[in-house]
C-alpha cells in the first residue's frame, strides 16, 4: 500500500517537472525576441553585424539611446501620442459608460435592435469606413492633423460599451431601486452607484484603450501629414525608412523604448487586460 | 435634467426611461450614424465611381468590381496570399493557443507566471515589433537563423525570398496567440468535474477523456476563437507593410496592404472601396460558412 502510494507521488512529481520543462522551454522562445532586442540596443555599432552573432554585447553602449533619441524630435511625437491617448481614454470613458449604463439597465421601445446593431459593428473591418471616412474629414478640412483620430472615441466604442454593459448587468438591481425610491437620476445612480462599484470594468477600459491607441498606427499614417503631428509609431516608421538596414542598434533602442510603456502596465494591469478578454471573449 | 423643456418633465416613469435611455446612448449613436453606418452607405457609393482624389469622380457603375476580377492581374494573387496567410495561421494559432492553454490548466505551483509569458507579447504589437521581428529574421545576423545555424541548418533568407517571406510572416503571427489561449483557458477552466469523472469511471484513458469530454465542451470556444481569428488575420498590415512591404514581388501582397495602396498612394479611392467590400462580403461569407459546418461539429450544452 505504502510502496503503490510512493510510486504516485513520484509519477506525480515526474509530471509536474514535465509540466514545468515543457512550459518553460516555451515561454524562452516567447520571451527570447525581447531578449534579443535589448540585447541588440546595447551594442557597439561594429559590433551588429558579427556573424555569428553574438546573444550579449560584449560591453555595454547605453549612450545608443541618448543618440537615437537625439536623431528625431522624440519628446515631440511622445506628446502627440500622449495627447491622442489621454485624450481617447476620456472621451472612451464619457461615451461608453453612458452608453452601456442604457444598455444595460434601461428599457425603452428599439433598444433590442439598436444593442444587435451595436454587436454588428464590432465585426465590421475598419479598412470599410476608412476610405469614407477620410473623404468626410478632408472635405471639412480636417485630414492634417488630431481630430480624425479623436473625436470618434467621444462617441462611442462598441467593444467598451459592450464590454462596460457585461460588467452593468452582474451589479445588483436592489441598489438602483433603492436609490430610485430615494429620488435619484439616472444620471446620478450611474455616477454615485455603478461607476464606484465598475473601477475594475473601468480599469479596463483604461488600460485597453491606452494600449489600443499607443499601439495604433493606421488612422495617424493615413492622418497625420505634417512630421510635426507625427507619433511616436509613424516617427519609428519615419525613423526605419532613414536609419533601417544598417543601424539596428538604434533601432532596437528606440523600439525598446516605444514597448516600455506597455510593458510597464502590462506588469502592473495584466489582470484587467485578463478579466477584459474574458469577459468579452474578443480582443479589442 | 433641469435644463430639458418643459413638457419633458411631466413623463410617466416609463417615458421618463425611455427619454433616458436614449439620451444616454446618443452619443453612441450620432457617432454610428456618422462614423459607421454612414460611411458603410458612402463606402459603397464610392465603389461605384472612379474617385480619384478631389477632381474626378463619375459614376462608373460595377465596373471596379468587374475590372478587380478579370482585369486586374493582381487581384487573384492578393486573394490567395491572404486565404494563405489567413487560414495557416489561424489553424496553426489555433492549435498552439489550445496546446499551451492545456498546459496553462494543469494545476502546478507558479503557472500563472507562464500564462502572463505567453501572454504578454500579443499586448506589444506595433510597429516597434514588427521592426523587430525584421531584425530577428535577419538572413545575416539575425536570432533565427543564428538558432537554426547551433543546429546545422542553414537558414532561409526569410523575408527577401518570395518562398520563405509568406511562413516567415506565419511563424510571427503565432507570437500573439495570447489572447486566444487564454479564452481558451477560461472555456477549459469551464467544464464541469464530474465529467471528467465519470469518464474516469468508465475507464477512459487520457487521451479519450480529451476527445470525449475536453474537445466537445471546448469546440463553441474552439470554434468562436477560429472565427474571430480569421476575421483578425484577413486585416493584417503592419507586419506585411515593414516586413515585406508586400513583396518580394507580389509573395505576400495581402488584400488590405493592396487597398492601402491603391486608396492612399495611386488615390484610386473608387477601386479600394470595392475591395475593401469584396473583404467584408468575404468575411461574412467566411463566418456564414463556418457556423454550417460547425453546426454538425460543435456541442452546444443547452440546445441552441
Amino acid at each position: 500500500m505504502r510502496r503503490l502510494r510512493r510510486a504516485k507521488r513520484l509519477r506525480r512529481m515526474i509530471n509536474v517537472l514535465l509540466i514545468y520543462l515543457i512550459a518553460a522551454t516555451g515561454a524562452i522562445i516567447f520571451v527570447m525576441p525581447f531578449l534579443w532586442m535589448l540585447s541588440t540596443s546595447l551594442k557597439a555599432s561594429n559590433e551588429i553585424f558579427v556573424f555569428p552573432p553574438r546573444w550579449l554585447p560584449s560591453s555595454l553602449h547605453f549612450e545608443n539611446y541618448a543618440e537615437a533619441l537625439d536623431m528625431l524630435p522624440f519628446g515631440r511625437y511622445l506628446a502627440n501620442t500622449l495627447f491622442i491617448v489621454i485624450g481617447n481614454i476620456l472621451g472612451n470613458l464619457f461615451s461608453c459608460t453612458l452608453a452601456a449604463y442604457g444598455f444595460a439597465r434601461l428599457r425603452a421601445p428599439g433598444k433590442n435592435i439598436l444593442f444587435l446593431l451595436m454587436l454588428g459593428t464590432m465585426m465590421l473591418p475598419l479598412w470599410v469606413t476608412l476610405i469614407p471616412q477620410y473623404i468626410m474629414f478632408s472635405s471639412i478640412g480636417w485630414s492634417n492633423g488630431f481630430a480624425p483620430l479623436m473625436v470618434p472615441a467621444w462617441f462611442g466604442w462598441p467593444f467598451f460599451i459592450f464590454l462596460l454593459r457585461q460588467f452593468f448587468m452582474t451589479i445588483p438591481q436592489e441598489l438602483e431601486e433603492a436609490a430610485r425610491l430615494d429620488g435619484a437620476t439616472t444620471l446620478g445612480i450611474l455616477w454615485y452607484i455603478f461607476l464606484p462599484l465598475a473601477k475594475p470594468a473601468l480599469a479596463t477600459v483604461v488600460v485597453l484603450a491606452f494600449i489600443g491607441n499607443w499601439n495604433n498606427f493606421l488612422t495617424p499614417l493615413v492622418y497625420l501629414r505634417d512630421s510635426d503631428l507625427h507619433t511616436i509609431s509613424i516617427a519609428i516608421n519615419r525613423f526605419r525608412g532613414q536609419y533601417g538596414g544598417t543601424n539596428y542598434n538604434y533601432m532596437m533602442a528606440i523600439s525598446v523604448l516605444a514597448v516600455l510603456p506597455v510593458l510597464t502596465i502590462f506588469f502592473f494591469a495584466q489582470r484587467y487586460l485578463i478579466q477584459g478578454i474574458v469577459m468579452t471573449g474578443s480582443k479589442n | 435634467m433641469a435644463l430639458l423643456p418643459k413638457q419633458w418633465r411631466n413623463l410617466t416613469p416609463q417615458q421618463r426611461e425611455t427619454r433616458d435611455f436614449y439620451l444616454m446612448i446618443l452619443p453612441w449613436l450620432i457617432g454610428f450614424v456618422l462614423f459607421t453606418g454612414g460611411p458603410v452607405i458612402y463606402s459603397f457609393i464610392i465603389s461605384l465611381t472612379n474617385w480619384t482624389g478631389m477632381n474626378t469622380r463619375d459614376w462608373v457603375g460595377l465596373q471596379n468590381y468587374v475590372e478587380l476580377f478579370t482585369v486586374d492581374p493582381l487581384f487573384g494573387t492578393v486573394l490567395a496570399n491572404t486565404f494563405i496567410y489567413g487560414t495557416v495561421s489561424v489553424l496553426l494559432g489555433v492549435i498552439a493557443a489550445l496546446g499551451i492553454a492545456l498546459l496553462m490548466n494543469q494545476k502546478v505551483p507558479g503557472i500563472s507566471i507562464f500564462r502572463a509569458i505567453y501572454y504578454l507579447p500579443s499586448v506589444t504589437s506595433g510597429i516597434a515589433i514588427a521592426i523587430m521581428w525584421g531584425w530577428m529574421f535577419n538572413p545575416r545576423s539575425g536570432l533565427v537563423n543564428a538558432v537554426l545555424a547551433l543546429f546545422g541548418i542553414t537558414g532561409p533568407t526569410w523575408f527577401t525570398s518570395s518562398q520563405w517571406a509568406m511562413p516567415g510572416l506565419i511563424l510571427v503571427s503565432l507570437w500573439g496567440i495570447g489572447p486566444n489561449m487564454i479564452i481558451l483557458l477560461a472555456g477549459l477552466q469551464g467544464i464541469p468535474q464530474h465529467l471528467y469523472d465519470a469518464a474516469r469511471i468508465d475507464g477512459a484513458n487520457r487521451w479519450q477523456e480529451f476527445t470525449n469530454v475536453t474537445l466537445p465542451m471546448l469546440s463553441p470556444v474552439l470554434f468562436y476563437v477560429t472565427v474571430i481569428s480569421l476575421i483578425g488575420s484577413f486585416q493584417i498590415f503592419e507586419n506585411v507593410l515593414v516586413l515585406t512591404n508586400g513583396g518580394p514581388g507580389t509573395a505576400t501582397r495581402v488584400l488590405v496592404f493592396d487597398l492601402y495602396q491603391n486608396a492612399f498612394v495611386n488615390s484610386r479611392m473608387g477601386y479600394a472601396s470595392a475591395q475593401a467590400w469584396i473583404l467584408c462580403v468575404v468575411i461574412m461569407v467566411m463566418t456564414w460558412l463556418m457556423f454550417r459546418i460547425s453546426r454538425r461539429m460543435v456541442h452546444y450544452e443547452h440546445g441552441a
